[in-house]
């Protein structure tokens, strides 16, 4: 055994440096030059150059005009991102559903949509369904003095329906279309 | 289920299946030293690593050998990685200025990943430099795959060569495995997953004041380029804490099944790799119609379970269907199903969902692909060597029926390699049911499951499965990171690799040294429907019964109360 420890070590320290070294290099030079949006974690700038956040990563926003990302077990934390782990057995998750599914109905109509009660595998899914997303309209319009084909028309426009997934709307893309346009704002 | 979902299922196996035959052919040329259409970039890279290590790669061994500069390189890897891992805090790229690790947790991540198991006990985005992450963690994610290759290799020259004493060289095996195998797929796949959205800089976390007016932090890293050869390699550990379910490391639909087809396509096409070194390519074609046969059982089982409203939410003035707690709504129920199958089937051990919120049988599959030892598919090189210990077993069986002495490709099995195929049949029935009944009958350790009831037996037993297996996915509401699990589960993960690798080792020598028959008549043909037949019921017979009292404590307890009110 005592023969094949030089091997080993430099063949280690070899592969260091192509594999955990070099590679990750080479990715890096390629991606900053060709994809540095991306590969800068998708961030989106106001008109002063200030980070309002990432497109792929949930945030929670307070208040009735606002459209509601999906619960986060980790309380929208980045570091470290968690989820609840819940079983479905057990009792703690049938009592967190019931409750916030009777918040949820005094604003909407119909059965609450799934991903408005459960919490997702990220915490940071930043993600609704369409469905979910409309079940807000009516709230959202009322807070902010909006007809609700005005909103209807502004998730259409946000859908995303690739061939091998669901459709989904970003919310932080909405809520940010709701900040940023002058005919969106509550007219006081 | 809607038209996308079939479309990705279908785009999934077409992703798995369609480069397998030609990937295969590839790697046997890769591994048996020929010219490929790399070779005028990677040669003399490859030649400067032999003259470093003062490897004469010309020069083959015996099994003994082979088996000793494995564990020497295993030895100086866990070494390596556990003191980056104690000392990162004194270490550069490190922005975050994070400290090192506590030993227990240092020993078993360094044994995860020297293993390829790859079970998180940490979470990335919060205790690990960019420096563990990239020269530590990301560097074994390239080697313990290759070391696998290397085994599985070893094995079929052991089938091929007639009256041989050498199996060839470890090194060699390694590097070329490593440089020609797995680097350029990496490439391929991280650039496609920055393009997707998935952050590749070296920058300290970004700050961003969001709308709600709260500070929001932004983790980023090298992250595209880990996880790359994390699916790639069947390693599984994420960059970030959970997995491929976090929006930066899967972060569309796209990604997603990029992301899921990688997991098995080294896998579906080392199958050919086989056929090539047995000259016999009807051989992967019967082993590929087995192992299709399990996973399609396996992914129409989670998917009818994970398809199923919850009873517990019945009386609720919610939507009454499919549970998407635990999921992400970019992927929806069928690409959660489809991964758990595929990371359990695989000994990749990524996740998308977390398999802790599953239905009881949805979450049963996963945990079962793992029982049988991970060999559907499975991990790069270990899949198949798995795979074909589970052959030898069937052939031995047909043997003893028949009344005729078995062979397998004109090999014939005699005591010496029937005891060692035994000896690799204990190692899951130790790792899970010992091991876990340990943990489980300890006050201390019993108390890290997180839900009650049977899913709080079925949370330890995943750990212990996921350990031995090498697979690395979790029940992630186990608090795993306490030192008796850090220690024990470390165990388990040593024990389910060389449990497998050293008798493998033996068996491919000693079959190595014996003629090779030709195959006639008379033998027993290991390439139709009958064999393929016979081989799932081995596998599904020796490799799973063991565990039907344990999975009745478990999952189908939970099952049964869940759905039946018992």
């Amino acid at each position: 055994m005592f023969k094949q420890l030089r091997p080993a070590v430099s063949v280690l320290a070899f592969m260091t440096l192509i594999t955990g070294v070099l590679y990750p290099l080479a990715v890096t030079a390629v991606a900053q030059l060709a994809l540095p949006a991306q590969a800068n974690g998708s961030l989106l700038h106001n008109a002063q150059g200030a980070v309002r956040g990432s497109a792929l990563l949930a945030q929670p926003v307070a208040g009735a005009e606002w459209f509601q990302a999906r619960p986060s077990a980790a309380d929208y934390a980045s570091v470290p991102s968690g989820a609840s782990n819940l079983a479905p057995s057990n009792p703690a998750l049938a009592a967190r559903i019931a409750a916030d599914a009777q918040r949820w109905q005094a604003e909407g109509q119909g059965a609450v949509p799934m991903e408005l009660v459960t919490t997702s595998a990220s915490g940071l899914d930043p993600h609704l369904s369409p469905a979910a997303a409309r079940y807000q309209v009516a709230r959202i319009a009322a807070a902010r003095g909006l007809p609700a084909s005005r909103l209807e028309q502004l998730i259409e426009q946000h859908v995303q329906a690739p061939l091998v997934g669901p459709a989904v709307v970003n919310v932080l893309a909405l809520n940010l279309a709701l900040a940023d346009n002058p005919s969106l704002v509550p007219s006081e | 289920m809607h038209s996308n979902d079939f479309l990705l299922i279908l785009a999934f196996f077409a992703l798995v299946l369609i480069p397998a035959p030609f990937l295969g052919r590839y790697l046997y040329r890769v591994m048996e030293g020929e010219k490929t259409w790399l070779s005028p970039v990677l040669q003399p890279v490859e030649r400067l690593c032999y003259r470093v290590a003062g490897v004469d790669d010309e020069r083959e061994h015996d099994w003994q050998t082979y088996a000793l500069a494995l564990l020497a390189f295993t030895l100086v890897s866990l070494l390596t990685l556990f003191s980056i891992l104690m000392l990162q805090g004194s270490l550069p790229l490190n922005p975050q200025q994070l400290s090192g690790l506590e030993w227990t947790l240092a020993f078993n991540t360094a044994v995860s990943f020297a293993t390829n198991t790859n079970w998180q006990a940490y979470s990335g985005e919060a205790q690990l430099s960019y420096f563990s992450q990239m020269l530590g963690l990301g560097v074994q994610n390239f080697v313990s795959p290759a070391v696998g290759l290397a085994v599985l290799v070893v094995f079929c020259r052991g089938i091929a060569r007639r009256s041989s004493n050498s199996v060839g060289n470890f090194w060699v095996d390694l590097t070329r495995g490593t440089l020609y195998g797995l680097l350029p797929l990496c490439l391929l796949l991280a650039l496609f997953l920055v393009w997707q959205g998935v952050p590749q800089t070296f920058q300290a976390y970004v700050t961003a004041h969001t709308l709600g007016g709260t500070d929001q932090v932004v983790p980023l890293g090298p992250a595209a380029s880990q996880i790359a050869i994390k699916q790639l390699g069947t390693n599984g550990g994420g960059f970030f804490g959970v997995n491929s379910a976090h929006p930066f490391e899967n972060p569309t639909a796209w990604s997603n099944l990029f992301e899921m087809a990688a997991i098995l396509l080294i896998p579906a096409a080392l199958l050919f790799t086989f056929g090539h070194y047995v000259k016999d390519l009807r051989q992967s074609r019967a082993l590929l119609a087995c192992m299709l046969i399990l996973f399609s059982i396996g992914l129409a089982g989670t998917l009818y379970a994970e398809y199923q409203p919850n009873p517990a939410l019945a009386a609720l003035p919610i939507e009454q269907g499919a549970s998407l707690e635990g999921k992400e709504s970019r992927f929806g129920t069928t690409a959660s199903a489809l991964w758990a199958t595929a990371t359990t089937a695989a000994s990749n051990g990524s996740v998308n969902a977390m398999h802790d919120s599953f239905s009881p049988l949805g979450a049963m599959v996963p945990l079962f692909n793992m029982m049988l030892g991970e060999v559907i598919f499975g991990g790069v090189g270990a899949g198949l060597y798995g795979m074909l210990l589970f052959v030898l077993i069937a052939v031995f069986l047909a043997g003893l029926m028949i009344g005729r002495s078995p062979e397998y490709l004109g090999k014939k099995l005699e005591a010496r390699e029937v005891r060692l195929l035994v000896a690799t049949l204990l190692v899951m029935p130790v790792g899970v049911l010992v091991f876990g009944s340990l943990a489980a009958s300890l006050p201390g350790p019993a108390a890290s499951v997180s839900n009650p009831g049977a899913h709080g037996f079925s949370q330890l037993l995943y750990a212990y499965t996921s350990g031995t297996a090498n697979n690395g996915s979790a029940f992630a509401g186990f608090a795993a990171g306490t030192p008796y699990h850090n220690l024990m589960l470390g165990l388990a993960m040593l024990l389910g690799r060389f449990g497998y690798i050293l008798p493998i080792l033996a068996i491919a020598g000693s079959l190595a040294a014996k003629t090779r028959a030709p195959v006639g008549s008379n033998s027993f043909p290991t390439h139709g429907p009958l064999f393929v037949t016979l081989l799932t019921l081995t596998i599904l017979l020796v490799g799973g019964l063991t565990f039907l009292p344990a999975l009745a404590l478990g999952p189908i307890a939970e099952h049964l109360t869940l759905f039946q009110g018992l």
